[in-house]
């Protein structure tokens, strides 16, 4: 059997991305914003499909294609049709979902396109076979387990939502790979304000991953970015050992269980679904011409990519920072929101990129998913500069601030204040130096300087923080 | 007016009575009202008699044309039936299959809609063959509808309520359904007219989909010019019908002035093996009456319609298959429940009890014919073939205005003769079905009757968007045919 390193993973992914910028849905008139309605109340019998009733497209939904199209500098065609893809679903009104296909005919609103992006500070670029336009099922819910479940609970106000799948070629070669790929896609598209990301369900993906030499298994129903990781870890995993055990991957279809964080399987290729893909009959071909392409051409925002060229040129941080930065518009938005506001622009993103990102990381948090504003965040850099409080005392604000909190009210709240009184320095710098002899010997024979930022910490320690740095510094070089 | 002479009224008469005032809503609604408690046990041609509410509605409108506003309204105070599988709002649709048992919908068609706001009331739903799949009536779940001519036979389908209760006078007006003669068949076997328009002329939705891309709702009327008057109504571009097409409605009741120097095409291939005799005696007849008003008439050929049959069988099953998959017992209609069973034991079970033997038939055809590996066989090769037989009448309509020739093969048969035997019952349609295929307009209008004194049907079939020719021809037809004047004998009273 291959060693580990030899074992060479492939993966592509399926992401399907939810138009909910759109104000409908894709067919009818029912309203996109959906999101936290009672179950089963956001319907009209056009999303039911209730008997005799028609879809109708909402054109705006393809020029949301196209902007996408464009951005992933993919083939806008001239001409794409709507195929259905025929299969028994509870989460499916019609049974069948109302799709576009590459073959039998069909043609996708978007063949090809490219995305380049940073896993680190590798650069490294997926192609798209496509990006098709489909309708979103309903939702199922269980209790609990999909597999212990005693019911299923089916929810349809997602029901003819519009969605964009982006298909890439198998070229994706780790998890961390995959995620990075993805937060470039979701920053491309929020950027494009097609969609808003950060919904719940609104981007879920399917994932190809096989090993060389070995069959593909397709895992489904993987919910978010968060889940991704995750779900092509396990897998990855499962095959691995699978394939040192001497095993055969199988070729077949997995659910990823957010619930018990494994895939299990739903169907091996013998039963393999035939999707009966035709023509839908309800819906005329589309017809893209040149006035349309220009027109997004001409609506096109300011894309990821140029808005990290622009954020070095007019703000002059480095390249790697404005790259971390627009990772997400919401940070860019409160990036740029913030320095107005305050402007050192190296000052913000420092900040931004360190404790905020931070906390923001180890609480699974997206900065638009908290409470702290540009307004709180300037007002903390302008206290430090004015010396009110120091660094360290701002650090330790950033957890309330994320819940809301104004940096100058808790500085009256826990009455954290910079000690800028030469005489109370003093008087501790001379406890510090009385308690630490050895430390004190050492510096006097010049064997270690860091051990004098040691004394400068404890006097740190002894204050809380809020002793101004570069006067215990000077303090306890005086004493010293 | 007097009731008693209600059966020897044209709709277009009808309105005319109405709107003079000679008589009311209320006096017509209560008269066809009557005939039908009459008739139904006879012929059993409708599945609900909107009994009370179409009253109420009567009552309403003999208020309102009282007014400037209500006499504006062209159907104003006029009974009308609209087919099972054309969506009611508050009144059951049920394509008569069981599986749709107990579904109200709560919306209308977009005919409905327009038909209510031209003053329209809905007396009652017609029969028709489960999910119009069939050229008899005899598949509905409600049992068969008789024809009114001879109680014995089929009244033609599938929309074979419609069809025999304007054979039987219980109302003015009907709505069908034509996916591949189901409007047409039924008009001829029962001796009265029906249009089916130009794929895109009338709105679709809110007809339960059978096959979408053959289908349109259409007039079932005593004459030509009543269904001119209907289809003036409903016609039209929808902006819930993606495929209706937004070409303006022309006056379809004003017809064409003479049809002097109109050409008339007799396709050859109409006219072949299994024609029976007294059909072919009678189009021929009608054929020469027409030459005496003065048009002229040339052979015309259409060599690809022997393709026609297996063409449309194959695209309309597969277009089922996926349509009918909707019926699951999940969220409307009829559920067989499978206790500790999962979602498809009871899709299944459902669908197995709630389809009929004809509509399983169908859906199992069309799934294996746009399985893998067979799409391109089957499915593909359709609508190729489509496309030629296509070509074939936009050809022939090239060098002619019209072209005329029977509608059906023969006249109705008896019922149980053909319903066990599907291919016999799907050779019924071969002459219906090409002109679904091509696209183009159809009008069925009565030409005679057989030896056995069941009517005969002639098609007059258009240009794309001529309807108003193909109605006009019709109705300087039956100006002097006149055939609208024989009333069934059960329906004579």
């Amino acid at each position: 059997m291959a060693a580990d390193d030899e074992m060479q993973v492939i993966i592509g992914l399926e992401v399907h991305l939810q138009l909910n910028k759109l104000r409908t849905k894709l067919w009818c008139s029912c309203t996109s914003d959906y999101h936290g309605k009672d179950p089963n109340t956001v319907l009209c019998p056009v999303c039911l499909a209730l008997p005799g009733t028609l879809p109708v497209l909402n054109k705006r939904a393809i020029d949301f294609a196209i902007l996408l199209g464009l951005a992933l500098k993919g083939d806008i065609q001239k001409e794409t049709f709507f195929y259905r893809k025929n299969y028994y679903y509870p989460d499916m009104c019609k049974n069948f979902q109302i799709s576009q296909y590459d073959k039998a005919g069909g043609v996708p609103i978007c063949v090809g396109g490219e995305l380049a992006f940073r896993v680190g500070k590798e650069a490294r670029t997926v192609h798209f076979l496509r990006v098709h336009m489909e309708e979103d099922p309903g939702r199922l819910a269980y209790d609990g387990s999909i597999t212990s479940s005693p019911v299923a609970y089916i929810d349809y106000n997602r029901h003819g939502m519009a969605l964009l799948e982006a298909v890439t070629a198998p070229e994706l070669r780790s998890p961390e790979e995959a995620r990075a790929f993805l937060k470039k896609l979701r920053a491309i598209v929020e950027h494009l304000g097609i969609a808003d990301l950060g919904l719940e369900g609104s981007m879920r993906c399917d994932a190809n991953i096989s090993y060389k030499g070995h069959s593909r298994v397709e895992v489904k129903n993987i919910s978010s970015m968060k889940e991704v990781e995750k779900a092509l870890t396990f897998e990855m995993m499962r095959q691995k050992q699978k394939i040192k055990g001497g095993g055969e991957i199988v070729q077949e279809t997995r659910h990823w269980d957010e619930v018990r964080r494994v895939t299990i399987s739903l169907r091996t290729k013998e039963t393999e679904k035939d999707y009966r893909y035709f023509p839908e009959p309800d819906l005329v071909p589309v017809a893209i011409d040149k006035k349309m392409i220009d027109a997004a051409r001409k609506a096109m925002p300011e894309l990821p990519d140029a808005r990290i060229q622009r954020f070095v040129k007019q703000y002059q941080i480095p390249e790697y920072d404005a790259g971390v930065l627009c990772d997400s518009k919401a940070m860019a938005d409160f990036y740029e929101a913030s320095v107005k506001l305050y402007n050192d622009p190296k000052d913000v993103s420092n900040w931004l990129m360190g404790d905020v990102s931070r906390r923001l990381n180890e609480d699974l948090l997206e900065i638009e998913e908290t409470k702290i504003t540009p307004d709180a965040l300037a007002q903390m850099l302008q206290l430090i500069k004015e010396g009110t409080i120091t660094g360290k005392i701002a650090k330790g604000l950033v957890k309330d601030m994320l819940a809301g909190a104004k940096p100058a009210d808790l500085v009256k709240k826990h009455d954290v204040k910079r000690i800028d009184d030469k005489n109370v320095l003093d008087k501790i710098a001379r406890e510090v130096i009385a308690e630490n002899p050895k430390v004190v010997e050492e510096i006097k024979a010049g064997k270690n300087p860091r051990t004098f930022e040691f004394l400068v910490g404890q006097v740190m320690k002894k204050t809380r923080g809020q002793a101004d740095p570069e006067l215990t510094r000077e303090t306890l070089k005086n004493l010293l | 007016m007097c009731m008693a002479k209600l059966h020897e009224t044209t709709a277009t008469e009808l309105v005319q009575k109405l709107s003079t005032g000679e008589t009311t809503p209320v006096e017509v609604m209560a008269a066809y009202l009557e005939r039908i408690g009459k008739l139904e046990p006879k012929i059993h041609a409708l599945t609900f008699v909107n009994k009370d509410a179409a009253m109420k509605e009567a009552e309403k409108a003999a208020k309102e044309l009282k007014g400037a506003k209500g006499k504006k309204k062209p159907l104003m105070g006029m009974p009308i039936i609209i087919k099972e599988c054309i969506s009611t709002s508050g009144i059951q649709t049920t394509c008569c299959s069981k599986i749709l048992q107990g579904y109200i919908p709560p919306y209308d068609a977009t005919v409905v809609t327009r038909l209510k706001q031209a003053g329209a009331i809905i007396i009652a739903k017609s029969n028709m063959d489960e999910f119009a799949m069939g050229s008899s009536t005899e598949r509905s779940c409600y049992g068969p509808t008789m024809n009114p001519w001879d109680v014995k036979r089929v009244p033609g389908g599938s929309s074979g309520g419609s069809g025999a209760a304007i054979a039987a006078r219980e109302a003015p007006l009907a709505l069908g359904s034509d996916t591949g003669g189901s409007i047409r068949c039924p008009a001829a076997y029962c001796g009265v007219s029906g249009i089916k328009a130009t794929y895109g002329r009338v709105s679709r939705y809110g007809l339960v989909a059978y096959a979408n891309s053959l289908e349109q709702i259409g007039p079932i009327t005593l004459t030509a010019r009543d269904s001119a008057l209907l289809l003036g109504i409903i016609a039209g571009k929808d902006p819930a019908d993606s495929t209706s097409v937004d070409m303006p409605v022309d006056k379809y009741s004003e017809g064409i002035a003479s049809l002097k120097g109109v050409k008339v095409g007799i396709p050859k291939e109409f006219f072949g093996e299994g024609l029976k005799a007294d059909v072919k005696a009678a189009v021929q007849k009608a054929i020469d009456k027409l030459k005496e008003l003065g048009a002229t008439t040339q052979e015309v050929s259409l060599p690809s319609i022997k393709y026609a049959l297996p063409t449309y069988y194959l695209i309309a099953m597969c277009e089922a298959s996926s349509n009918l998959a909707r019926f699951d017992g999940l969220r409307y209609g009829m559920r067989v429940d499978v206790p500790k069973g999962n979602y498809d034991a009871m899709f299944s079970k459902t669908r197995q009890e709630g389809f009929g033997p004809e509509v399983r038939r169908r859906i199992i055809l069309g799934t294996y014919a746009l399985s893998a590996g067979y799409y391109d066989m089957f499915y593909v090769k359709a609508l190729k073939a489509r496309t030629i037989i296509q070509d074939d009448f936009k050809k022939a309509l090239a060098k002619v205005d019209v072209l005329a020739g029977p509608t059906m093969p023969t006249t109705a048969f008896e019922i149980g003769t053909k319903v066990d035997d599907p291919l016999t019952m799907y050779l019924e349609d071969i002459l219906t079905v090409p002109i679904n295929l091509a696209g183009v307009p159809s009008l069925s209008v009565p030409v005679g009757s057989d030896k056995a004194g069941m009517p005969i049907g002639m098609q007059i079939m258009g240009n794309f968007f001529k309807e108003q020719q193909v109605l006009g021809v019709g109705m300087a037809l039956e100006d002097v045919l006149q055939f609208y004047k024989k009333i069934p004998p059960l329906a004579g009273v």
